[in-house]
């Protein structure tokens, strides 16, 4: 179990107090797709991902967005239990949705940049290790029930 | 990976343009997360009087990397050749796991987000971090 000091938890709260789900999921979920264009493969009923336009205004890349960071606050408000809070996603994302689990890492590197364009230097060197050590303990999380 | 294409290459002579001016300010925050957020990167720093953020030697180390960037940015239609001799000096002499280009990496990513939030969207992102991950690829050449 990850061990978290009041600063860590705090600060966690503290970025993620700044963050508006619909504004800023969409925004994260179109930056994977984009950066990261392999990650599509899991979204063929999305329509047209083709061009860096047609996904900055698909529909569909938007509602997942705000559906994924939705499931960030469970996290936030479970830092203590993340394993059990995510046992039945990570499960969903193995054996149905068959998910490479490298891609929530590259999700986590997209919500900090994301995040880092939001707050801009209010995210300091300090804040950014814990929002990052919060984010890979939700990384390992989802992990958790690939066996 | 794929090697860069000309519309990539034109994206980060772009952007990196921009960071005419700043390049102290961003090297030196973006060491000072590689430090912060991955302390394993400290091992190879043992050498410093002081690896805090903002730093004398961390502020200094970041202006060498962006002198380097800046540098490759030029040469980007060569990069193996243009990083030669620094691809020699990190294998040999300070035999850093090149594990760690794509750790800096991303603090750079982090810091230009920040300083540019309007200018870093995702085109500019991809761009950027293909390059990075190409700087990288060059920087490895001579490890084996």
């Amino acid at each position: 179990m990850v061990k978290w000091t009041e600063l860590e938890r705090s600060t966690v709260k503290a970025i993620w107090e700044k963050i508006d789900i619909d504004e800023v999921g969409p925004q994260i979920w179109a930056r994977v797709l984009i950066v990261y264009p392999w990650t599509e493969r899991y979204f063929g009923s999305f329509g047209d991902l083709f061009t860096i336009t047609a996904i900055l205004k698909n529909d569909k890349v938007a509602a997942h967005g705000k559906v994924v960071l939705k499931a960030l606050d469970k996290a936030v408000n479970n830092m203590d239990n993340m394993k059990r809070t995510y046992a039945d996603l990570s499960q969903l994302h193995f054996q149905k949705l068959e998910v490479d689990p490298d891609s929530f890492r590259l999700l986590a590197d997209c919500i900090t940049i994301t995040i880092a364009c939001k707050l801009k230097s209010a995210l300091s060197p300090q804040s950014q290790a814990i929002w990052q050590k919060f984010l890979y303990a939700v990384v390992d999380a989802m992990s958790s029930q690939y066996r | 990976m794929t090697s860069l294409s000309a519309k990539d290459k034109n994206t980060v002579k772009a952007f990196w343009a921009k960071v005419a001016g700043k390049e102290e300010q961003i090297g030196c925050d973006a060491v000072s997360r590689m430090l912060t957020v991955y302390p394993q990167t400290k091992t190879y720093f043992s050498h410093w009087k002081d690896l805090s953020p903002g730093s004398a030697p961390v502020r200094k180390h970041g202006a060498t990397v962006m002198a380097a960037v800046t540098d490759a940015v030029s040469k980007i239609d060569d990069l193996t050749g243009a990083l030669l001799s620094l691809s020699e000096l990190h294998a040999f002499t300070l035999r850093v796991d090149p594990a760690n280009f794509k750790v800096l990496a991303h603090n750079l990513l982090v810091v230009l987000a920040t300083v540019f939030p309007n200018d870093f969207t995702p085109e500019v992102h991809v761009a950027m971090d293909k390059f990075l991950a190409a700087v990288a690829r060059a920087l490895s050449e001579k490890y084996r």
